[in-house]
């Protein structure tokens, strides 16, 4: 007899219990939250004025993206990898709840909970959908009026000039806010990290960072609206 | 003594087969120094009177120490109260003209026996899969002969508070079973008397929480909000961290070296 379990049956053993699946909630949660910073922080780059050469400093941190084929897919692979399974734990989650629950209360209160909390499941999938529309936007420019590649500067100003897709960017960065202000908190938590020192910084760490990933896409549709970048 | 008028909505069902629906009653005269369960008791009384069915409900000790008690009033498992069971909670919280809504602990593994009353068995498997110390019987032990440093022995008091009420169940979105579960993994596990089972009995009372029907905690708090005894969300993470330790370093029991 072997004296440990094969690696398959821990791995399912483990994903089999509704903490196995938080803990991979968590850590793809973790990835992406790295991702929408980086991501946010490089788009900042669109407020940079043109440079001497005539390129604008946003094309080229495009054209360094997209510098390696090989890398930028890996880690375009890693990032869908990551959601597929975020969105997969969670919808097994949400069907146990669901079924853990099958008659409702007449009456419902909830307290002190954030409003953030109790909408996670409604806040995931369009913030999901956001996503799909955001890459048939900006990366293939299926539905762009005017995209070339890697001419970044030109196609999110031509892009964001139609009001409605900056209206719908602006509503997602809403949703996504909410999102993080539960999830960057509750991912701590799900991995078994709370304490009574640190647990309320990191609620309020996970707060303004949900407003300040919020706020700083917001931006960019409003300064392409009002004129300020053009 | 001020006098007031209750105006009740009860989740009347017969049976664990019958639908349920919510009933009406209006009471008259209810004193600020009731509790809610002699509230309950004078409703009864008049129900008998007239001949009707009286509306069940678990008590027992009526002190807030035993957990028998509890269902939801207006949305809130125990009332509006915070850090107190049904029992305990007094009439001087509401006021004249009040309307209530009374339902039972909603939940698909805590089926309705009766009215108000809920079949809480989940709960005593979710102990027999691990919520126990394997200790030789014969003689105690010396008083003092097991070192317990003082901030761990607070702690796991705090967490043995939980009566198993289940009102974190009824609070939770996800009906889940995870506040009742990290107390019990918890006050065992933060005592070296529970080391030697520790991981096992995280990963069983998980797993036994899952197969009872109950959902998975999203982290939202309502449990820990409705808790008479105001058992902490950080017991949750400490479940989930011996849970993950003892699911990624399980071993199978082995004969091979070692053993008589």
């Amino acid at each position: 007899m072997s004296a440990t379990a094969s690696g398959l049956a821990r791995v399912s053993r483990f994903y089999e219990a509704p903490i196995g699946k938080k803990v991979v909630m968590a850590v793809t949660g973790l990835i992406m939250v790295g991702f929408v910073l980086g991501h946010m922080t490089g788009n900042l780059q669109i407020y940079l004025p043109v440079g001497e050469d005539g390129v604008y400093p946003i094309d080229k941190y495009g054209a360094l993206l997209h510098a390696s084929e090989e890398l930028l897919w890996g880690a375009r692979l890693f990032l869908l990898a990551s959601i597929g399974l975020h969105i997969w734990s969670a919808i097994q989650l949400a069907s146990a709840a669901n079924s853990a629950r099958p008659v409702r209360y007449v009456k419902q209160n909830n307290l002190n909970s954030s409003y953030a909390s109790r909408t996670m499941y409604w806040s995931g999938p369009i913030v999901g959908l956001f996503i799909v529309y955001h890459l048939l936007h900006f990366t293939t420019g299926t539905v762009h009026p005017d995209f070339k590649h890697l001419s970044v500067h030109d196609n999110v100003v031509k892009g964001f000039s139609v009001w409605y897709a900056s209206a719908f960017y602006i509503v997602a960065m809403i949703l996504l806010c909410l999102h993080l202000y539960h999830g960057v908190w509750s991912m701590f938590q799900s991995l078994g990290l709370n304490h009574p020192r640190y647990t309320p910084r990191l609620q309020f760490g996970a707060k303004a960072f949900a407003f300040l990933i919020a706020a700083g896409n917001i931006s960019i549709p409003v300064a392409v609206l009002t004129g300020l970048v053009k | 003594m001020s006098s007031m008028k209750i105006t009740l909505n009860i989740w009347r069902q017969t049976s664990p087969s019958d639908a349920g629906k919510m009933v009406k009653y209006e009471l008259d005269k209810v004193s600020e120094h009731m509790s809610f369960l002699e509230m309950l008791d004078v409703l009864n009384e008049q129900l008998i009177g007239k001949g009707e069915v009286p509306v069940s409900f678990d008590h027992d000790c009526r002190e807030g120490i035993c957990g028998s008690c509890g269902f939801v009033i207006n949305g809130v498992p125990h009332g509006p109260r915070r850090g107190t069971t049904v029992c305990q909670l007094h009439m001087r919280e509401f006021k004249n003209g009040d309307e209530l809504f009374l339902e039972p602990w909603r939940a698909s593994a805590f089926p309705v026996i009766k009215d108000l009353v809920v079949n809480r068995n989940a709960f005593d498997r979710i102990i027999q899969a691990g919520g126990f110390v394997s200790i030789p019987t014969g003689s105690a032990p010396d008083g003092n002969a097991i070192p317990v440093p003082k901030k761990d022995s607070d702690r796991a008091m705090s967490a043995a508070t939980c009566i198993g009420c289940g009102a974190c169940v009824a609070a939770c979105p996800n009906a889940s079973a995870s506040l009742f579960t990290s107390a019990k993994v918890s006050h065992l596990g933060l005592l070296p008397q529970g080391q030697p089972e520790r991981y096992d009995r995280a990963v069983k009372m998980v797993n036994q929480a899952k197969e009872e029907g109950f959902g998975g905690c999203t982290n939202i708090g309502l449990c820990e909000a409705v808790c008479p005894k105001s058992i902490s969300l950080e017991n949750i993470a400490r479940m989930n961290r011996d849970f993950t330790l003892g699911a990624w370093t399980y071993r199978e029991a082995t004969t091979e070296g070692g053993g008589a």
